[in-house]
């Protein structure tokens, strides 16, 4: 060895040259990275994708040091986070990191979501990473719903035991469905068990598998961008590069390096200053353990699924059956789906459509706030109205506009999306 | 569209505006040793025969400033170790017959309630025929719980006209020193609830500050990377 006269570059360009004859390494990094052409308009809006894998990444590994002191037994469960709390070292802030990424992964889900709807990134050909990322979100609310159970706090247990007692709904099968799911009759030490294997093994697969092919699918077909413009329409004639595409890495690479940054900046102001976010991140019941003999007087789950929990509630039953709002509470989420076909518009871009898309827009943001408000509530949080409305709870009427609002921007779309006046878009970005 | 984001912004406050009756915010301060310290003591003495504090470990008050040693000759019961947990004798099972519900582990009750109940509910006692105990509370009604602290307080009634609680019989303390006794107690409890928060917050400084140096490195190399993109 000693008469190897090898630049260390040389030897590098070695190493990668026996990996790349036994696996796609540099192919790969091409692909997805150096010769990944990103359209260059990308704005604010467009930071949310890396910054929930950010989350996901810090979930999973703030997670697997909490699993090795918490213990899934309704026994032991809440004493066990207490003892994370304040005998493990560092536990407290790895417990608060968990918490908060809880809620930070709605934050910043949510508002992926709405920049896909914004811009029309759902539309040909991103169909299936569109409905890729349905999976995601659903993924990640019983990700959420089954995590929520192991603090064993009363919130926690009343939260299961409501959600649960939905799936007994179900006609027919109900009682039996929501048994089996419990594996008790009640929320109970079976039930947390099996919560706990679902939210760090089951979920965390489905989750990384779907994140994984939502971004193949992205990568095949490209992304969108805030014009709606198909960058792969304009290349350069002697090199088939899109002109008005950059290189993912290194210009994404270093540009959300700095969202990154300022979403831990975030991040860290809620995790040290104040991780109960007033009640909202960590509930105050939360901290009183679970008593199954003990009814909390207002239920309420965690704010990510309030606007859902207030569907729910809104709807009447039918014939002494509470099925129909567990079936407009799904269907709320499930509906994201068919966005694909359910927009007509000729443009994809907010930029270039009308003034009527952007109202129905404008309503269902308001409705999905409102929602969302009221299910942190009692449903009489607005008092009543008089006699004339037979005494009904404000908030409940209020609720059950704001659903109709919320279900309309969907079963309309096709009508006034197809209706509305746009605006000529552009033949490139503009930048 | 500016509008409506300013709604948004707004609806944690709307949704903060409900809060129950408890009116006034506890008057304590987190950094004052003294008061922990003085809480601490009435703690041990008086709530830690019926309520437990199973997840605070004697020795975490080495935190408000007292040594192990001070600990050991002070606080601790007899046959208790200092890295042991705030455990009691009284047996839930036994509690319950007696009481008619066990007293709740007092651990992390002040995250479930907040400082300002506990400060209003130890204050709010009154005397109610009507009650097993003899007992009832302004802001906890029909409490299983009596009041420890009659001899220091005094006994209160309840004007039902003004629902406002008036002092009948003086105790110990003149109601300015009582107040002060329950914040201490109170101050105590919030940071027993917690005991990491004040390390936690001044770590946080840190953090934020180097995320702050860090967000104008990386806005250099990004700017750098960028200035050729038009």
């Amino acid at each position: 060895m000693a008469d190897n006269k090898q630049k260390p570059s040389e030897v590098i360009a070695n190493v990668v040259g026996w990996v790349d004859r036994r696996f796609p390494l540099t192919s790969t990094m091409k692909a997805h990275l150096t010769e990944y052409y990103a359209p260059k308009n990308f704005n604010f809006w467009y930071f949310f994708g890396s910054l929930a894998m950010l989350v996901l990444v810090m979930q999973i590994l703030t997670g697997i040091f909490l699993t090795m002191h918490y213990k899934p037994s309704a026994a032991e469960a809440f004493a066990s986070v207490e003892y994370i709390m304040r005998d493990v070292f560092g536990g407290n802030i790895i417990r608060y990191m968990h918490s908060t990424g809880a809620s930070m992964f709605f934050v910043v889900v949510y508002l992926h979501m709405f920049r896909g709807i914004i811009y029309g990134s759902y539309r040909t050909p991103r169909e299936l990473i569109w409905l890729f990322g349905v999976g995601i979100f659903l993924a990640l609310m019983g990700e959420a719903f089954f995590g929520y159970l192991l603090p064993w706090g009363q919130m926690s247990y009343w939260g299961a035991q409501v959600i649960t007692s939905l799936f007994g709904t179900v006609p027919f099968i109900g009682p039996d469905l929501m048994e089996w799911l419990r594996g008790d009759f009640l929320t109970a030490d079976a039930t947390l068990n099996r919560f706990f294997a679902f939210h760090v093994i089951a979920l965390p697969l489905v989750l990384l598998g779907l994140v994984m092919v939502h971004l193949v699918a992205l990568h095949e077909v490209g992304s969108n961008n805030p014009d709606g413009v198909e960058i792969k329409a304009s290349k350069d004639k002697k090199t088939g590069i899109p002109l008005d595409g950059i290189p993912f890495h290194p210009y994404y690479t270093v540009k959300d390096i700095v969202g990154v940054v300022v979403f831990l900046m975030v991040f860290a102001a809620i995790v040290f200053f104040a991780p109960e976010m007033g009640g909202y991140f960590l509930e105050h019941n939360n901290f009183i353990p679970a008593d199954p003999l003990k009814t909390p007087e207002h239920i309420a789950p965690v704010w990510y699924f309030t606007p859902y929990y207030s569907i729910l509630r809104a709807v009447p039953p039918v014939l002494n059956s509470q099925f129909p709002g567990v079936a407009a509470m799904g269907l709320s989420v499930v509906v994201f789906a068919f966005l694909p076909w359910l927009d007509k518009s000729p443009v994809k871009s907010i930029r270039y459509r009308g003034s009527l898309y952007k109202r129905w827009l404008v309503a269902f943001v308001v409705s999905f706030f409102v929602l969302g408000y009221l299910g942190t509530e009692p449903s009489n949080v607005w008092g009543q109205f008089g006699a004339w409305a037979g005494g009904a709870d404000r908030a409940t009427v209020v609720a059950r506009i704001f659903t109709a609002i919320y279900f309309l921007f969907f079963l309309l779309m096709p009508w006034y999306t197809a209706r509305d006046k746009t605006k000529p878009v552009p033949e490139r970005v503009t930048y | 569209m500016k509008k409506l984001l300013v709604i948004i912004a707004l609806l944690p406050i709307i949704a903060f505006a409900n809060t129950a009756a408890v009116t006034e915010s506890a008057p304590i301060d987190p950094s004052n040793q003294a008061s922990l310290q003085r809480g601490a003591r009435t703690f041990i003495n008086s709530c830690l025969n019926c309520h437990s504090a199973n997840y605070m470990r004697y020795n975490r008050l080495v935190d408000i400033g007292l040594t192990e040693k001070e600990i050991k000759e002070n606080l601790l019961f007899a046959g208790d170790k200092v890295g042991d947990p705030m455990r009691i004798a009284m047996d839930p099972q036994d509690a319950k017959k007696w009481f008619g519900v066990t007293p709740p582990d007092l651990s992390v009750e002040v995250r479930a309630r907040g400082v300002d109940w506990l400060y209003a509910y130890m204050r709010g006692f009154y005397k109610d025929e009507t009650t097993p105990s003899g007992w009832n509370n302004i802001v906890f009604d029909k409490v299983a719980m009596p009041h420890v602290f009659y001899q220091q307080q005094g006994e209160q009634i309840l004007n039902h006209e003004t629902h406002e609680l008036e002092l009948v019989k003086p105790g110990r303390l003149n109601p300015a020193e009582y107040d002060a006794f329950v914040a201490d107690l109170t101050n105590y409890m919030a940071f027993m609830a917690e005991p990491a928060k004040a390390q936690r917050k001044s770590l946080g400084i840190w953090v934020l500050l180097f995320l702050g140096v860090l967000l104008v490195l990386t806005k250099k190399v990004k700017a750098a990377y960028w200035k050729d993109i038009k």
